[in-house]
């Protein structure tokens, strides 16, 4: 019994040697080639498996840009030429996954860190990093708490949940004129911070939150909560939540016939969530931070950049890469990748990135962050406000 | 009154496919006493099989009728999945028929991740789309609203559950089947070439998950590489629910399954003035299973069976 067991296991283990034997002959050259060059890790954390897969490819491709682009111009740190390298981890949407990850990278001595996607991956983690005094950009996380903990080295390009959750809660009562309105959130600390913004905003504003309904990240059937949503007739449903499960929500919203209007945030203002919906998409509206593509000042140069290279952009690449030049910039001011040296250096970024003006207030959240509401017409996100 | 309708007809239509999946699962525990903890990825490949077909002979503008383009996606699915369950069964299952009880589950969770994996490497991590060429009828009854692919769902999982029930107890590969499931070896000492018999378990069983996939992204209208895992996990839950092993149970535990989700999350809130929401609704799902198992451990229609040496 016992040989019939080992078999496998020893069977196993050879395999796995001898594929990490291959992983090893494959980065030979490259290292010999850089011999002089002194190796500055720069760590990339998102959901690189699961159901955000797509987006956590999105910024690591950001990141991965940036980061070619650097070692194509040379930068030269303390007089020694110096090579970034991605050191990319998978944190699976998962909290308890963001945690070893980030331990993991810490042990692996990275100079800073852009990511996560999640904020509720990127809000635990975030302490490791703290404590270690690695600098962390978050291209994606928006949740008002990420930032509100006191640490000096948590920063993000994005703009937060009560930026956005103010203009999405105005927008659903004036400008929709939706008098009633429902809301549904995924129950991450994403979703969930933006829906309760929203709902205090919504209540300000004059309007009232009719039903409160909650759904996971996972979830492919929203039909149950739909229909105890129909029967309080609103005018509009906000959802905070990602774009497959905002897909999805709204399908089955045309379905069953539901006539109000479907309101998200940036996870659901992505090209993922139109091809996903189809023709239900349209007339969906969602915001997103900062500007459109189009606008933004190096958008259009970027998206050719991007496209040549890694195909679509989802919604974070352009941030992502903002972050890591941020990163880099302020590295070279510092003329050190010691985290301790250029932190300082980074709390005083100020250029103009391919998204907007990147400036940090003293929390570490971007000054100025623009919010911009799209609605979905003939399968594109057009500029509602 | 028309939103409990609906609530019911949501929560059956959710349960027909837990029950398609639930009907797989339970195939291969009552004969093998394995739980395929793969079957939910099966499930996956035949939607992504399907749907990489559907897709093609959309795309190549050849005017096929819209019901033969389905049935070519389906034939796909099926025969992708026949193959893909033979060969799980041959090299993961096969090698340790008579290991421990742990050695297979955990080939089993193995083979799982290399599905998923190997279906990330092929179809990539975007959702894919379904076609829209189904035209979707909206049907109304008394208030609630349902749709042909829905009623369609609903008269599948019923249709293959009776032909399954027939195939089981009226034909010689059923008398097989049962007979291996009774006592393997004795049944193998009778003449009955236990090999073949297991594996068409598992051909079987596949081809239910195939239809199952091309089910479920029909009525969602998309797949993705990781939708096998928790609908292989609900419907797993169905099928202890209702009796594992059981055909009949794996049926009603789906249905059963289905509503309990559906009317939990249109009641919960309500019922407890707010105090547990809709989140609660897989709490409600899993907390009626544990019911269930405390006091009828072999589940509902399960029979009482002494453990086996």
């Amino acid at each position: 019994m016992l040989n019939t067991l080992l078999k496998p296991v020893l069977l196993l283990s050879v395999v796995v040697l001898a594929l990490s034997a291959c992983g090893k002959k494959e980065e030979a050259p490259v290292g010999a080639a850089v011999e002089q060059a002194v190796v500055v890790k720069i760590g990339a954390v998102s959901p690189l498996t699961g159901a955000q897969s797509h987006l956590g490819k999105d910024i690591e491709s950001g990141i991965r840009m940036a980061i070619d682009e650097a070692n194509v111009s040379g930068v030269t740190l303390g007089g020694k030429k110096v090579t970034f390298e991605l050191a990319s981890e998978d944190d699976m949407a998962d909290p308890r996954t963001a945690t070893i990850v980030a331990q993991k990278l810490v042990d692996e001595q990275i100079k800073g860190v852009i990511g996560h996607l999640n904020s509720g991956a990127s809000i635990p983690a975030s302490r490791i990093y703290s404590d270690a005094g690695i600098p962390q950009i978050s291209p994606a996380s928006t949740a008002v708490a990420y930032t509100a903990q006191g640490y000096k080295t948590t920063f993000r390009v994005m703009t937060n949940d009560a930026q956005q959750g103010k203009v999405l809660g105005e927008f659903a009562v004036k400008t929709l004129g939706g008098k009633s309105v429902a809301i549904i959130d995924d129950r991450t600390a994403y979703g969930q911070g933006l829906a309760d913004e929203v709902a205090a905003v919504v209540k300000a504003a004059g309007g009232s939150v009719v039903a409160r309904e909650f759904t996971t990240d996972k979830s492919t059937d929203f039909m149950a909560i739909l229909t105890a949503i129909k029967g309080k007739k609103p005018d509009v449903i906000f959802f905070g939540g990602m774009d497959p499960q905002g897909a999805l929500l709204v399908r089955q919203m045309k379905s069953l016939g539901l006539s109000a209007k479907l309101l998200g945030g940036d996870g659901l203002q992505s090209s993922n969530f139109l091809t996903l919906a189809g023709a239900d998409a349209e007339g969906t509206y969602a915001s997103s931070p900062g500007q459109p593509l189009a606008l933004m000042p190096g958008g259009n140069e970027f998206s050719e950049k991007f496209n040549a290279k890694h195909g679509v952009i989802q919604i974070y690449s352009p941030y992502a890469y903002d972050a890591t030049r941020a990163m880099i910039d302020a590295m070279k001011r510092a003329d050190s990748a010691t985290p301790a040296n250029y932190l300082p250096e980074l709390v005083k970024t100020n250029f103009t990135g391919v998204t907007g003006p990147i400036a940090f207030d003293d929390k570490g959240d971007i000054l100025g962050g623009a919010v911009t509401v799209y609605q979905a017409q003939g399968g594109e996100w057009v500029v509602a406000k | 009154m028309d939103i409990f309708l609906q609530q019911l007809i949501n929560g059956l239509v959710l349960g027909s496919v837990y029950a398609l999946v639930a009907l797989g699962y339970t195939m291969v525990y009552g004969i093998m006493e394995l739980i395929n903890f793969a079957h939910g990825e099966v499930t996956m490949v035949g939607a992504m099989v399907a749907l990489a077909v559907i897709g093609a002979i959309v795309a190549s503008g050849v005017g096929m009728p819209v019901l033969l383009v389905m049935v070519c996606g389906l034939a796909a699915a099926v025969l992708v999945c026949a193959a893909l369950g033979f060969t799980i069964e041959r090299i993961a299952y096969r090698p340790l028929r008579n290991a421990p009880r742990l050695a297979p589950l955990i080939t089993a969770i193995g083979i799982s991740i290399i599905l998923q994996n190997l279906a990330m490497l092929i179809w990539g991590r975007q959702y894919i789309t379904f076609p829209p060429i189904l035209e979707i009828e909206r049907y109304n009854i008394g208030g609630a609203t349902i749709t042909s692919i829905q009623i369609l769902i609903v008269l599948l999982s019923a249709a293959i559950m009776v032909g399954l029930l027939l195939l089981i107890n009226r034909t010689q590969m059923g008398r097989a089947m049962r007979a291996t499931a009774q006592n393997r070896r004795v049944a193998g000492l009778m003449g009955v070439n236990i090999n073949s018999v297991i594996s068409m378990t598992f051909v079987l069983g596949s081809i239910l998950a195939a239809v199952a996939g091309v089910m479920v992204c029909a009525y969602y209208g998309m797949a993705h590489y990781y939708m096998g895992f928790m609908l292989g996990l609900k419907a797993f839950t169905a099928a202890v629910l209702g009796g594992i092993g059981n055909v009949g149970g794996a049926v009603l535990g789906g249905l059963l399954l289905g509503v309990i989700e559906s009317l939990g999350a249109g009641y919960i809130g309500p019922l407890t003035g707010g105090f547990m929401g809709s989140h609660y609704q897989d709490v409600f799902a899993f907390m009626v299973l544990i019911l269930v198992l405390v006091l009828r451990p072999s589940g509902l229609l399960g029979e009482r069976v002494a453990e086996r040496p």
